[in-house]
């Protein structure tokens, strides 16, 4: 079977390895995709007659945690990375787990904060700010799933794939990272977006 | 990047900086939105510019925009423009519907 080139030397024409390129054009995908959730957001706050403050409605202080969560995880990431390029396989898995327990931790508080909002009977149906809310964070939720899926095959196939090609594991934990610092990125702008102002 | 050892020692001294400056920049980001601006134009201004600077750290030094090659920098430019763009939809429909 050919092998995929270029997946751990960089590419004389780009400077990069293949699968760094690839991830920051889905990236860039990526920022359309929510970029267009954003512009419905202003299109639809600034055509309301009005709108209502975010810190009125959604728990603040759950939102806060989930922030730094996030900020969390995106250290314990790229601490993973770094063990890898130290050549030390089993602090990076740690590192791994420990970013895999706080986006869970992540998905739990969401969901305490979803299931409060239902308890009340208020769904995305109810008006244009909890449609945007439940849209966008749930989008947000889904990437955080995708994520988790993501570190648990470089987790579980870990230990192969670093014997088979230390190299190309380090670089498959790179572009995870490269993944996992937009879902982090999109947050930082959500959160003062929907709950702040 | 093929980084010494040395090196790598180094980056994670400063990741773990940027940790500390981005949860930092979090507790600025909540105690900013307590103090009820009146001018919602100054409100949205602060906590964007507060998110903006939390995003250059993760994308610069998370991400390693920092010292990245050429290409990922031309993707990102192209990407900016249409992101810009996308942007500023809203505002043209706001114009239409006021007749400009």
């Amino acid at each position: 079977m050919d092998e995929i080139p270029y997946d751990v030397k960089p590419h004389p024409v780009t400077g990069v390895y293949n699968a760094k390129l690839g991830i920051w054009l889905f990236l860039a995908s990526e920022v359309m995709l929510f970029g267009a959730l954003f512009s419905s957001y202003v299109l639809l706050r600034v055509g309301a007659d009005t709108w209502p403050h975010g810190y009125d409605l959604l728990n603040v202080q759950l939102a806060t945690l989930n922030t730094a969560v996030l900020i969390g995880s995106s250290v314990t990431v790229v601490m993973a990375w770094a063990s890898l390029k130290l050549n030390d396989l089993s602090k990076a898995k740690v590192w791994l787990w420990l970013t895999v327990v706080l986006a869970g931790v992540f998905l739990v508080v969401k969901a305490f904060e979803y299931g409060a909002k239902f308890e009340h009977h208020i769904s995305p149906a109810t008006d244009n700010f909890y449609a945007t809310y439940f849209t966008i964070t749930g989008l947000h939720g889904l990437h955080v799933i995708g994520g988790i899926i993501a570190f648990l095959v470089l987790l579980i196939r870990g230990d192969k794939m670093w014997q088979d090609d230390s190299e190309h594991f380090t670089n498959r934990v790179e572009c995870c990272g490269l993944y996992w610092h937009f879902v982090d990125l999109v947050w930082i702008f959500l959160f003062p977006t929907l709950y702040l102002l | 990047m093929a980084e010494s050892a040395e090196e790598i020692r180094h980056h994670i001294a400063v990741y773990k900086k940027v940790g500390l400056a981005l949860a930092a920049l979090t507790v600025v980001t909540v105690a900013a939105s307590y103090l009820h601006i009146d001018s919602v134009a100054m409100t949205v201004t602060i906590a964007l510019f507060i998110a903006s600077i939390k995003g250059a750290l993760v994308a610069c030094y998370f991400m390693h925009l920092i010292d990245e090659r050429a290409i990922i920098y031309w993707v990102l430019i192209i990407t900016a423009v249409f992101f810009l763009v996308l942007m500023f939809v809203p505002l043209l429909s706001e114009a239409d519907s006021v007749g400009i």
